[in-house]
């Protein structure tokens, strides 16, 4: 079907004689086809958000209405990608257009040639329901791609089934089924703004262990949850994105770069593929598919990115594997759907934003959770979500934050005057909260220390004090206080400077396993009631300032990770000791 | 540049920088047109392209434009520059044309200057310094080749003296570079354009560069134009001529201003402050024309100034620059009145990707080191500062009244240097360790101690 165009401008376009079109039906634009999507529709006039830039397009120009929605391609070869807003990979647009991204190239997201070494799970004759798996391809070193019968085909016998080496578009299995035989091809096509299914929500209860000491003890993160990171420019939510991408135990990362820089992406794109993975020692860039849509790039293509994303951490999911996605950043995407709304002269909500900003934010954070999938046998796959905030003016009551904090059950809030006193993760541990607490629990009991909730809790309780006490240092002077409050002074101190301050660039410090979180807050909050033991007992606050203690305390977060047990230990002896000694006189 | 398409005299309506025309067939989106009236010749660009009507916004203003004896050109092309070499030396208006009264350049090419976003993937991460020669960029905040880094200014503040002084003093250390400016202002006064111009002519830093000058009184519409023109002409030196281009551009607040009123002028949805909500993104399509490509020599370092409103940095303007830049550089007003001249608040300045710029091979070993050290002992004489407002300075312990003696040497030595003082890296690092000096050396937790026995002079 062909339709002309009426108007164009900035992304968005009319076009008439569109009779039969849909909504969300990708269509190809103007005699150079640059690819959009149908956003409005009114008898046969379409309003359609163009993706690429649309300078010179023309009233009168053709446009082709493929049917489809936007869909993305699902298959083998996904891994270690990186692709714009509507998965066109990047280093294909180069070698087509050059160093600058033109208009209208058109590049398939897997690639059509390469062949995949495709090993059976079923025998013929078998039956298979929607969700199983048919086959298997090694698709990175690390990571096992299952070829699933899709969800389309509820179920049916297998006729044909063989190994060997295939291209994406091969067929690798004959599925006979009521409404006759399908072919099954190692890739799947799946519209982006459409949920994959599942069969039933599960509750988050296993921690995602990030390394990042703030994060995995203090306000935790569960496998298949929802958090938030909103925080003012130089706060650090770029380095905190990037953290979690390099360090979350999950098995696959899908990282997408919404409106942000394109040194950011070109730092990913460096920094992945030399980084090892601490649990497989591979290359991160393995398990990892990055989004780039700098902020430079079509802006609707923006608005798409986050689905793109969320779409391939779906497909992953469905394997039955731990998915972890990190948007950054979901203002740019609200902002994307702002501008987008204002071209449609729709009638504006809060600053601007669409009346129906909260529903598509909540919509896209519902497809974050732990779930049973589809298939004959019980399996469980996972997405975390984790987006990044960047509310004007660090001002956390904007709408973008605000309708976030309504979902997400995470919030790790960046503060700029942490991060001017170079306080890194900027984490305000008094303003950020983790509603999985009492969720993970029971794995940390299980698998660090039956005491885990206490200590982090005594933790908490001893920053609250340090706050309150503050306000009176404020008045009177560090000095005039009682020696207790000053020992609880120095407690918090050590928790702040020793504990939550992380170097991210740091060799060791940028990774902590969670048993070294574990075991440092223990020996400081040890050393804390020991400091306490002493005053108690008449020793004088100013013998406890230099203690040889503290130093080793300060350098545990850089004590290389095979070696800490044995000198973590070792400096628990030695502080005994020494505050025994002073006790002594 | 040849222009020739369809001619219309068909305006309906007149709003603002706006015109109507109707009746029009095959306009482009975003194309040039060609206004006369009277005698007289404008351009424009078709801002939305409808069937039989384009709205057109005009560079120079609709004033003395009427409905009847206007006619409109449609050029069938976006908005292009011709670009040479012979471009170094010259100044400019905003839209390219030469004001210096010599002929234009001929151009060596023809290119829209909207240019097209880099591919993330074509990207090459910045990492080789600038040397500006002021020690509070250079040492604490360093520039490095392919970054964006503002200077986040007020009113009344020198941030053009300063600009002019980096213009004048960036150099490419090490092997012989080829270096350009491209100074670009937007509706800057008069008598600042005459500042920069007589600067840039009596120190010979003319010779390098392209000026761009879109004044005060020039027509709004330009100002829009002025930093893509820039832009345009700088990706060419850099990626055709492999120079290593700085890009300087001011006042990116009366950018914005421009924009929203042209935002306004469309009767637009006003996003904070009554910008528009593109903004964000048509900042980034600025900003982000910095940075470098893989296995090309030259560079794109760009830095914008903007005056924030009531030195208030959480105004729209410098808010999203500064999620769109890596890191800024403040100027203080406290500082001004103290006489410090350049005015850089080191506290709140940052230069995001100065880590793989420095060290060994490019500035010095030293320097991360030293910079982070200088950082923590400014911090905390400040800190002390407002310590002693409170309790006097005779409740200091020796230790801290040393701190706070630091803090004052820090801003009249380090931050402190004369308008044409330019300090090579090497001078900006010993000067950081003279200073060091006077703190005990089991103070400077923050340096190895290797570095300490070498610089440490106390």
């Amino acid at each position: 079907m062909k339709g002309k165009i009426v108007s164009v401008a900035g992304p968005v376009v009319k076009a008439k004689g569109m009779k039969g079109a849909k909504m969300y039906d990708l269509v190809k634009v103007g005699e150079e086809e640059l690819v959009g999507e149908i956003i409005e529709l009114k008898e046969d006039r379409a309003t359609i958000q163009v993706y690429e830039d649309t300078t010179g397009l023309k009233p009168g120009e053709p446009v082709i209405n493929t049917g489809m929605p936007l869909a993305v391609e699902l298959g083998p070869g996904l891994l270690a990608s990186i692709y714009d807003g509507i998965q066109r990979p990047l280093p294909k647009i180069m070698e087509k257009a050059g160093d600058f991204i033109t208009r209208g190239i058109e590049v398939h997201a897997l690639d059509r040639k390469k062949k995949w070494e495709f090993i059976p799970k079923v025998k013929e004759k078998e039956k298979v329901k929607a969700g199983d798996i048919i086959g298997v391809v090694k698709e990175t070193p690390i990571v096992e791609h299952r070829i699933l019968v899709p969800p389309e085909i509820e179920e049916g016998v297998v006729e044909s089934v063989e190994e060997g080496k295939y291209k994406v578009e091969d067929t690798v299995a004959i599925i006979k089924t009521k409404e006759g035989k399908k072919e099954i091809k190692m890739m799947q096509k799946w519209p982006v703004r459409k949920q994959r299914p599942f069969k039933q929500k599960l509750p988050p209860t296993i921690p995602l262990i990030t390394g990042q000491r703030v994060f995995d003890t203090f306000f935790p993160m569960a496998k298949g949850g929802t958090g938030a990171i909103p925080g003012g420019f130089g706060t650090g939510k770029t380095v905190s994105q990037h953290q979690l991408a390099r360090w979350s135990d999950a098995d696959i990362v899908v990282y997408i770069g919404c409106g942000e820089r394109g040194n950011e992406m070109t730092e990913v794109l460096r920094d992945f593929p030399k980084l090892k993975d601490p649990k497989t020692g591979h290359p991160l860039m393995e398990r990892t598919i990055l989004i780039a849509n700098t902020s430079n790039m079509p802006v609707a293509a923006r608005e798409a990115s986050i689905y793109t994303g969320i779409t391939l951490a779906e497909y992953y999911r469905d394997m039955g594997y731990d998915v972890a996605l990190m948007a950054d950043s979901t203002s740019r995407w609200a902002e994307a759907l702002r501008e987008i709304s204002g071209r449609l002269e729709e009638m504006p909500g809060e600053e601007g934003y669409p009346a129906y900003l909260a529903s598509r934010l909540a919509e896209f954070y519902e497809r974050a959770g732990r779930v049973k999938v589809l298939g004959s046998k019980d399996r469980e796959g996972s997405i975390s979500i984790v987006g990044a905030v960047s509310p004007p003016g660090g001002d956390f009551s904007e709408p973008v934050t605000q309708n976030t904090l309504r979902i997400v059950k995470v919030f790790w809030a960046l503060d700029s005057d942490l991060a001017d006193r170079r306080h890194f993760p900027a984490v305000n541990w008094l303003r950020s909260y983790s509603l999985y607490l009492d969720r993970v629990k029971e794995w940390w009991e299980e698998n660090v220390g039956k005491d885990w909730l206490d200590l982090r809790n005594e933790a908490m309780a001893l920053l609250q004090k340090e706050d309150e006490l503050q306000e009176i240092i404020r008045l009177v002077g560090p000095d005039a206080l009682p020696p207790l409050d000053r020992v609880v002074l120095e407690g918090a101190r050590i928790i702040r400077e020793d504990f939550l301050q992380q170097n991210a660039y740091h060799e060791i410090d940028t990774y902590c396993p969670y048993k070294k979180q574990y075991e440092m807050l223990r020996i400081m909050l040890k050393f804390y009631h020991l400091m306490r033991e002493a005053v108690e007992k008449g020793v004088d606050f100013e013998k406890l300032k230099n203690l040889k203690a503290k130093e080793a305390i300060a350098r545990m977060a850089t004590t290389p990770n095979d070696e800490y047990e044995e000198r973590f230990k070792q400096i628990e002896k030695e502080m005994e000791e020494e505050i025994k000694r002073l006790m002594r006189g | 540049m040849k222009m020739e398409g369809m001619k219309y005299s068909t305006v309906s309506e007149i709003a603002g920088p706006l015109i109507i025309v109707e009746g029009v067939k095959e306009v482009g989106y975003g194309e040039i047109v060609k206004i006369e009236s009277h005698g007289e010749e404008r351009m424009g660009q078709v801002l939305e392209a409808a069937e039989g009507k384009a709205v057109i916004q005009v560079f120079e203003g609709t004033r003395g434009l009427d409905t009847k004896a206007t006619s409109v050109t449609f050029t069938g092309k976006p908005m292009e520059i011709g670009v040479s070499m012979e471009m170094l030396g010259r100044i400019f208006d905003g839209k390219g044309m030469p004001i210096d009264g010599a002929p234009s350049p001929i151009p060596e090419d023809i290119r829209n200057v909207n240019g097209f976003p880099m591919n993330p993937s074509a990207r090459e991460y910045p990492r080789d310094p600038i040397q500006t020669g002021i020690s509070t960029i250079d040492g604490m905040n360093t520039l490095v080749r392919g970054q964006k880094l503002p200077i986040f200014s007020g009113a009344g503040l020198p941030h053009n003296e300063l600009a002019a002084q980096i213009a004048r003093q960036a150099k490419v250390t090490g092997q012989e570079e080829e270096f350009a400016v491209i100074f670009c202002a937007m509706g800057i006064t008069a008598e600042e354009a005459d500042f920069f111009m007589r600067d840039f002519e009596e120190t010979g830093a003319i010779e390098r560069s392209v000026l761009f000058l879109n004044l005060a009184n020039s027509p709004v519409i330009e100002r829009l134009i002025a930093p893509k023109v820039a832009l345009t002409t700088a990706e060419y030196l850099a990626f055709d001529k492999g120079m290593h281009v700085l890009v300087i551009l001011t006042d990116m607040t009366n950018y914005a201003e421009a924009l929203r009123e042209i935002s306004a002028a469309r009767e637009e949805v006003p996003g904070r402050r009554g910008y528009p909500g593109y903004m964000y993104t048509d900042l980034a399509q600025i900003y982000e024309r910095a940075g470098r490509i893989q296995g090309k020599k030259g560079t794109i370092t760009q830095i914008p100034i903007l005056t924030m409103p009531d030195d208030d940095i959480t105004h729209p303007i410098p808010d999203l620059t500064g999620y769109i830049t890596e890191g800024q550089i403040v100027l203080s007003r406290e500082l001004h009145h103290k006489g410090i001249y350049p005015p850089v608040a080191v506290l709140p300045s940052l230069s995001r990707l100065m880590a793989e710029g420095i060290g060994k091979g490019k500035t010095r070993e030293d320097h991360h080191q030293l910079s982070n050290q200088l950082y923590a002992a400014y911090a905390e004489g400040c800190d002390l500062r407002d310590l002693v407002a409170v309790v006097g300075e005779e409740a200091l312990t020796e230790r801290d009244k040393k701190f706070l003696e630091f803090a004052d040497e820090f801003e009249e030595r380090f931050v402190k240097q004369g308008r044409d003082e330019d300090r090579t890296f090497e001078e900006t690092l010993n000067l950081g360790w003279e200073l060091l000096s006077m703190l005990p050396k089991a103070e400077l937790k923050k340096i190895d101690d290797k570095y300490i026995e070498k610089y440490y002079r106390g």
